[in-house]
């Protein structure tokens, strides 16, 4: 138990994903303007990734095992991509209203390299498989925060005095680097 | 080499198995355009286009038998998303269905009000409290500012105030080029 907590924990603010592995930084600034949007993508995040990091590690343990290593990228690929097609098809029948929330950002999951960059770090880390399953889901909820708390600044800032050509996109980007900065501050708080 | 091949491809072939089934057991009817026509309606139930309330006139958008631009609430920006819906042009509003105005609630004149509930019957969302000789308060969150209740009241103690823009009320703005006519 006490393993699970502490990949959580490292996942979700020691090696956050976004601001310290620095994975996945399209959706974390094309997504972030508004806050409604951030959290629907923050949840269809979480949802895939977790997924994905499960399935390819039964992928990569079953079917590649340490003669076809060479395909894990692709292979990975692969699947990551089924699943979140299966996902959205599977959201649309059974839950309508989930799938009006966060459906178009559904599709835009395949090519957030955050879900593939947890698989291929799971596999790097030799993580079993309920481990690859707590990293995917503390890396997509570091996510999430980072995401959603981001959000919420970028829609106060646009309220804010900002000289003009610091505006938009550029204060942005200034903001995520200080974001970045305080979270090394935990590093060597857990491994 | 051959292993290799013969992985990719089962793990292929099962995947497009599996999204084909599921395609076919999660198949969803397509949903009907009345319910995507009322989504972008704003739901004032004020009846300036003529129909009772928003669904019917987006039913009778459905129908063909009403034009998109017969809603001053929904504005320039109600329009451009029912054309783009509907795949036709957009237009200016038609005036003869009133003028855009900025969002407003309705405050009642508590000094003013004579209690005689008419106002009430009047609010098509119930956003108005009071009783026979008491005095009525507009829940200011539930209004819709569909201007209603003014003509209702005998004493004329309805002010339409326009909502202040602040932390709470603030809507990202989209570019807009105004609309003109063809």
């Amino acid at each position: 138990m006490e393993t699970y907590l502490l990949i959580l924990v490292s996942t979700v603010f020691v090696n956050n994903i976004v601001l310290v592995k620095i994975l996945g930084l399209c959706p974390f600034m094309g997504v972030s303007k508004k806050l409604e949007p951030a959290i629907g993508m923050g949840l269809a995040t979480t949802f895939v990734l977790t997924l994905a990091s499960g399935a390819s590690y039964l992928i990569n343990e079953y079917l590649l095992g340490s003669e076809l290593f060479y395909l894990r990228t692709l292979s990975f690929i692969v699947v990551i991509a089924a699943v979140v097609q299966f996902t959205e098809m599977f959201l649309h029948k059974m839950f309508p209203l989930l799938y009006q929330v966060l459906g178009i950002y559904l599709p835009l999951i395949t090519t957030n390299c955050a879900v593939l960059g947890i698989p291929l770090l799971n596999v790097q880390a030799r993580h079993d498989f309920v481990e690859s399953l707590f990293f995917g889901l503390g890396g997509a909820l570091g996510f999430s925060m980072i995401l959603i708390v981001f959000a919420a600044m970028r829609e106060r800032l646009e309220g804010a005095d900002v000289p003009a050509p610091f505006r938009g996109t550029a204060i942005a980007m200034v903001t995520a680097g200080f974001m970045s900065l305080a979270f090394m501050g935990f590093s060597g708080l857990v491994k | 080499m051959i292993n290799a091949l013969v992985v990719m491809g089962g793990l292929s072939l099962f995947l497009g198995l599996v999204l084909g089934f599921a395609a076919v057991r999660f198949k969803v009817e397509a949903s009907p355009l009345v319910d995507k026509i009322d989504a972008i309606l704003p739901q004032t139930q004020c009846g300036q286009c003529g129909y009772p309330g928003c669904r019917p006139y987006a039913e009778a958008i459905a129908r063909g038998e009403a034009d998109i631009n017969q809603c001053p609430p929904g504005g320039e920006e109600g329009v451009r998303k029912l054309a783009e819906l509907l795949g036709v042009e957009p237009k200016p509003l038609n005036a003869a269905h009133g003028v855009a105005k900025p969002k407003s609630v309705a405050v009642i004149d508590e000094k003013l009000c004579i209690g005689c509930t008419l106002c009430i019957q009047a609010c098509p969302v119930d956003a108005i409290v009071g009783a026979a000789k008491q005095m009525h308060t507009v829940i200011a969150s539930e209004c819709t500012g569909c201007e209603l209740c003014v003509p209702a009241c005998p004493v004329d103690c309805i002010r339409m105030v326009p909502v202040q823009e602040d932390i709470t009320t603030w809507k990202w703005k989209y570019p807009v080029i105004p609309l003109k006519a063809a």
